[in-house]
């Protein structure tokens, strides 16, 4: 790494009397889960390098209440969605964006009719966005040509509709972009979804992310491409299920494009 | 004269109706059994939707085979039933072929019902097909045993039989026709029941009245006994599933309700000034629901009871479930057919009450649907995607969840761990929230 990374809170802009131009909602796990807090780093890296006026909540950020919500427990989630949105309201926040499709989802969709209306982009979207304002260069790199299969997370594609974005940027970074038999609208759960993340799988006969990770494997990509944090950490260890972690890595789109830029 | 046929016609005609005006009121008031929901905003985006989804059938032709076979038994049906029109103007009036002075159009009308019906009995021998010889999975699902299996044949029975009689009845008019009988008015086009003449020529005109007769009556008399089956059958889809796709969820897919009264309540807590005591302001109050989340019917919305009922059991969204796939006991379809056969149940019962639903221990929750299927779901909206009508099997889902949860506080173990972190700590896991930008500090 070049330089140390900037990464400046609501609080200290509310200091300065400034408005950052996005709050960047970084999620439990972009905070604490190690695969996924280098996610983190590779957004806030490319933030950094182009001089987007970000900022955190840091230490002000609490659970979205997703996985309460999706558990049932309304109760636990609205606690959780009132406790942000009073933080950010504060803050006047307009526009959030976050590399975890969970929070996006929650924050853009659900918290709305709770009093928080924000401008929510996912992380994907918002390099598209970038990109075609010409403050982001995407470039092939080391990606060139290489094989790559894009997992669409659930709560990006079908409940929000947005398969695009993350295909651009990875055609931008000039990969061959094979898709799995089931994508898109019809592409196939990682098992995370719906609270499942923290819990064990009830009787079946085979775990969901080894099923997808199957899915991914008969493309035969050199990298899987993913968008969520979640994605993530099920198909890594579908990989490793199979024994093919030394060939196949398993990178969200942020990564590629920091990776591609030596950041 | 005689006027015995058409009296016989109008009182078969009558009956059907009244069989068929009754069903659809118990359909109705069941429907309504279920809570409140608002589905009559943006009457446009509604429309449209319906248009394309269910008159257009886009959602069937994902699946090219299915789809298409779909199609053509569906454009059949739907202008089969002009002739039907025709029918039963004939047979109160005691008239034949009454639209016959419109000619050509006459003709071709005719001789494309004809064709239709060839290509009905063909997909129909294909339908039967896929779910009786081919091993196709959606269709070997453990709730399609019994009742769902046998329903399905039959329907396709019923229209193998209706579609030759169709054809039996046009080829002997048609051959009377030839023979110039008087009552026969020469009229219509018979591409397909022309090649069946050869059964009739030698028969003599008598006779092939009886025919004709016979096949015209079982003909009418079988539509009319198919429209009193859907009530009981997966069948009733053809007519709900307008309303259902009409009405369905136009939101995002991934936004679950807020319910409103516990937004009231979290107000409360989180407002440092409320007073817990306070009288509650008029119009407020007694707002608190006296059970959150769904352990029966009479808790879901009228919308997800209509969708029990639409429900075409095509098991598209089983067979696109990621638990499914891996041989989790939850299949979306299932839940639907659950909700229907409880609901029913609950109907008959309040049919033999006089009105009044009497409590019969049982419920969805439990009797119908388990708390292992209901726990295996990822939330992924896969099923909801695949649904050709409109069916949000993963809102039933979510909604006994909320029951399991905020009523019988019965979580698995380990989610109520990660619950009980995020209300300690703000995150899933146990990690302190002053530690959550760590992160930005190493390297
Ligand atoms: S939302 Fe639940 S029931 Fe529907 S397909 Fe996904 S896992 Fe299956
Ligand atoms: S819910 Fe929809 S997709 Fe599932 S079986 Fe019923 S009609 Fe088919």
């Amino acid at each position: 790494m070049s330089e140390a990374m900037r990464v400046p809170t609501m609080a200290e802009y509310m200091a300065e009397g400034k408005q950052p131009e996005v709050l960047f909602w970084v999620g439990c796990a972009g905070s604490f889960d190690d695969r996924a807090k280098k996610i983190t780093k590779a957004f806030v890296k490319i933030l950094n390098k182009i001089g987007v006026d970000f900022a955190v909540l840091g230490t002000e950020e609490a659970c979205t209440g997703d996985p309460a919500k999706r558990a049932g427990n309304e109760f636990l989630f609205q606690m959780q969605a009132m406790t942000n949105i009073e933080v950010m309201n504060a803050y006047e926040v307009k526009k959030v964006v976050t590399t975890c499709p969970h929070c996006f989802n929650t924050i853009k969709n659900e918290y709305p009719s709770l009093g928080g209306e924000y401008q929510v982009m996912h992380h994907t979207q918002f390099l598209k966005q970038l990109l075609n304002e010409g403050r982001l260069k995407v470039e092939g790199g080391k990606y060139k040509g290489k094989r790559i299969t894009f997992h669409d997370p659930c709560y990006l594609g079908r409940a929000n509709d947005e398969y695009e974005a993350p295909r651009e940027l990875l055609r931008k970074l000039e990969v061959e972009l094979v898709e799995m038999k089931s994508c898109k609208t019809r592409a196939l759960c990682c098992g995370a979804g719906g609270a499942q993340m923290f819990k064990d799988a009830e009787k079946g006969d085979k775990e969901v992310n080894i099923h997808r990770t199957e899915e991914a494997l008969e493309t035969q990509p050199s990298i899987i491409a993913a968008g969520c944090p979640f994605c993530n950490t099920m198909m890594t260890d579908g990989v490793k299920n199979k024994e093919k972690q030394d060939d196949i890595e398993v990178l969200d789109v942020v990564e590629m494009i920091a990776n591609a830029e030596d950041l | 004269m005689s006027y015995l046929p058409q009296l016989l016609f109008v009182i078969a005609f009558a009956y059907a109706v009244y069989f068929f005006a009754r069903n659809v009121k118990r359909l109705r008031r069941n429907i309504l059994l279920g809570k409140d929901v608002d589905r009559k905003d943006r009457k446009s985006e509604r429309l449209s939707q319906m248009i394309r989804v269910a008159l257009g059938q886009s959602k069937m032709v994902t699946r090219p085979i299915a789809g298409t076979l779909h199609v053509i038994i569906y454009v059949g049906f739907v202008i089969i039933n002009i002739e039907v029109l025709e029918i039963i103007i004939d047979g109160i009036s005691g008239q034949h072929r009454i639209f016959a002075f419109l000619c050509p159009v006459y003709s071709f009308l005719i001789g494309s019902f004809e064709i239709l019906a060839l290509l009905v009995l063909i997909t129909v021998i294909l339908f039967w097909t896929r779910r009786n010889i081919m091993r196709i999975k959606r269709f070997l699902s453990p709730e399609l045993k019994g009742w769902p299996k046998n329903d399905a044949n039959l329907i396709l029975y019923f229209e193998v039989v209706l579609m030759v009689l169709f054809l039996t009845m046009n080829a002997a008019d048609y051959q009377l026709q030839l023979n110039n009988h008087e009552a026969y008015v020469k009229a219509g086009a018979f591409p397909v029941s022309q090649f069946l003449l050869p059964l009739f020529e030698n028969m003599s005109s008598a006779t092939l009245v009886i025919v004709e007769r016979t096949a015209w009556w079982a003909h009418i008399l079988g539509i009319l006994f198919f429209l009193n089956y859907l009530y009981y059958s997966k069948h009733l889809h053809i007519l709900l599933a307008f309303p259902n796709v009409y009405f369905a969820n136009l939101e995002e897919k991934g936004k679950f309700k807020n319910l409103d009264s516990v937004t009231n309540e979290v107000k409360m807590m989180l407002d440092p000034n409320a007073d817990p005591f306070a009288e509650p302001a008029e119009g407020e109050g007694d707002e608190v629901p006296e059970k959150f989340g769904a352990s029966d019917v009479s808790d879901l919305s009228w919308f997800q009871l209509l969708s029990a009922y639409t429900c075409t059991e095509c098991g598209r969204c089983t067979s696109e479930c990621p638990a499914n796939q891996t041989g989790k006991k939850l299949s979306p379809r299932k839940i639907m057919m659950d909700t229907r056969d409880r609901l029913e149940e609950v109907g008959k019962n309040i049919d033999a009450n006089k009105g009044e639903f009497q409590p019969d221990g049982k419920q969805l929750l439990d009797d119908y649907i388990s708390r292992e299927e209901l726990w295996a779901c990822t939330t992924c909206n896969a099923c909801v995607e695949a649904c050709p009508v409109g069916i949000d099997p993963l809102s039933i889902i979510m909604d006994m969840r909320q029951y399991l949860v905020m009523e019988e506080s019965a979580a698995p173990a380990e989610l109520n761990n990660a619950m009980s972190n995020i209300e300690n700590n703000a995150a899933p896991w146990p990690y302190n929230q002053q530690d959550r930008l760590n992160w930005a500090k190493e390297a």
